[in-house]
């Protein structure tokens, strides 16, 4: 048994002993349990990939004479401004004004808010362009001008739905392509996608939210940041393994983190023909080894962990809630499933690699006392379902 | 007599020139052009065939580059940008030559072998970080 005050204190002081939690599974088979649950002081984990809700507030400073913003673009996208003067958020998924969207089918969305994103971290300079109806303090009523991240005072992303713990396989069984978050769904079930990290993912490490709660601090993008809630449609009370594992989307976590502080090579804007824009994220979050019970979690392995397939050309848009089947991580990753007698490609959206390269990163900034560990003050919610919409007709 | 077929590729100030003129009067070599992109104010190509003696071909060669005109000879278009590139695997289904490929699965990165590519930009649609363009597609 080890406390948080315990690891810090040895991470600090540069003694900790991290794995990731790849290395993890076989340090274990080989020390046993009870050895290896006194040696590991933190498991690492990390997932990188597409995740829609996603996106920052920012304070862009004072003009002179003022302004209060009534509605502003930066790139000609869109950016939410019913927030005080020069306060704005700028969502991931926002389009591009005048974006065709899919008026031409399937839509290209070359570029939306999440790509304004990517180029604040890249240090690039974005157009401003604000307008205000003008108040006798605030009097100036339009400002066109430029902004890099260095100009902004803050520059907090908040992200009310990453790290799903778990997540569908898409396939499309109907006769034409459906184009998706996916990608593209070839008909008839010619390709499958998955989105998961599978091994490495921080939930799928953590099933039960033991460590992984409110206030834990995690790896944003290169930042340092915390879990502030749980996140939007977190469903913790779902289909589960034996072994406590969701076998489908399950738990959410919503993230901040100070983007001045984050690596571009992390924060990626994706463009999803037919569907349209969204952020790539890289997150690490460390798992403190408290106990046996949570090194034995993290030693779950990607044959042990299932994830339901989903048909995207009607049981998803149809919210039906049927699978077709379920395969787990091993199977996915070889590249090939097969599905009544019917061998069937499989690609993902999310990086397999970019998540052990955060991992590992996250793993040597703890090694070298750089990443402290934070206790969370709150547990996420355990036995939380997500509610459907009531379509009311008449009132 | 032989035949090469080359791409050509043409930095901005190299288009404008008669190029074909040249390799036709000067070199006595035949031309046959199957694609070309030529814009005043842009970068250029042209994939073509060249049927002339060794000797003027290789005349022709010299003339190109002293043009500032890059040969392909691989007659590759496509770029893979692998900084760009975060090997999520989308493009693996999409791809028909097996160009784009992950072929050590316990890594899952994306490689790219120029030498299996078709040009068949498949790959230029289906990747949602932008990581392939290539000269023969002006949408980009």
């Amino acid at each position: 048994m080890k406390t948080y005050e315990e690891i810090n204190q040895k991470i600090k002081s540069g003694d900790a002993v991290v794995m990731n939690a790849e290395e993890i599974i076989n340090y274990v088979e080989q020390k046993g349990l009870t050895k290896a649950a006194e040696e590991v002081d933190v498991v690492t984990t990390a997932t990188f990939g597409p995740m829609c809700s996603s996106g920052c507030f920012i304070n862009f400073g004072q003009s002179s004479p003022k302004i209060r913003i009534t509605e502003a673009w930066l790139d000609d996208v869109p950016i939410y401004s019913g927030l005080a003067a020069v306060d704005a958020y700028l969502g991931a998924t926002q389009l591009r004004q005048n974006d065709p969207a899919n008026m031409y089918y399937p839509g290209d969305f070359r570029f939306g808010g999440a790509h304004v994103i990517e180029k604040l971290i890249r240090g690039e300079q974005v157009q401003l362009f604000a307008l205000s109806y003008g108040t006798d303090e605030y009097p100036t009523k339009e400002i066109r001008t430029y902004v890099t991240l260095d100009d902004l005072n803050q520059s907090q992303m908040v992200n009310p739905r990453n790290c799903y713990q778990n997540y569908n396989i898409a396939t499309n069984t109907s006769d034409r392509s459906i184009y998706t978050y996916f990608g593209h769904l070839k008909p008839k079930m010619q390709n499958l996608v998955y989105c998961s990290a599978g091994q490495l993912s921080p939930l799928l490490n953590d099933p039960l939210y033991t460590t992984i709660g409110i206030g834990t601090k995690v790896w944003l993008a290169g930042a340092q940041g915390h879990v502030y809630a749980e996140g939007t449609q977190h469903s913790s009370d779902c289909n589960r393994s034996e072994n406590g594992v969701p076998r489908e989307g399950a738990g959410t976590l919503s993230l901040t983190a100070d983007m001045k502080e984050m690596d571009p090579e992390f924060v990626r804007g994706v463009s999803f023909k037919g569907y349209g824009v969204s952020l790539a994220l890289g997150i690490g979050i460390p798992i403190p080894i408290l106990n046996e019970d949570i090194l034995k979690q993290t030693t779950v392995r990607d044959k042990d962990i299932y994830a339901q397939l989903i048909d995207y050309a009607t049981d998803y848009p149809n919210a039906t809630g049927k699978s077709l089947a379920e395969f787990n991580y091993e199977e996915l990753k070889s590249g090939e499933v097969s599905y009544r007698g019917k061998k069937i490609e499989v690609s993902s959206i999310s990086s397999y690699s970019k998540a052990v390269k955060i991992a590992n990163r996250l793993k040597d900034e703890i090694q070298n006392g750089s990443f402290t560990l934070a206790e969370p003050y709150k547990k996420l919610p355990p036995k939380s379902s997500t509610k459907s919409m009531k379509i009311i007709n008449e009132k | 007599m032989t035949t090469r077929k080359y791409l050509l590729q043409f930095p901005e100030k190299a288009v404008g020139k008669p190029l074909i003129y040249h390799l036709a009067k000067d070199y006595d070599l035949m031309v046959n052009i199957f694609r070309a992109k030529i814009d005043p104010d842009d970068t250029g190509y042209m994939v073509l065939d060249i049927s002339g003696t060794d000797e003027n071909i290789k005349r022709a060669a010299l003339f190109f580059k002293e043009n500032g005109i890059i040969i392909n000879e691989k007659m590759n278009g496509l770029t893979w940008d692998k900084e760009r590139c975060v090997s999520c695997g989308n493009c693996i289904t999409h791809c028909p030559s097996n160009a784009l490929a992950i072929t050590d699965r316990s890594t899952m990165e994306v490689s790219f072998n120029d030498e299996k590519c078709i040009e068949c930009m498949n790959c230029i649609s289906h990747c949602p970080f932008n990581a392939c363009s290539s000269i023969f597609n002006n949408t980009k």
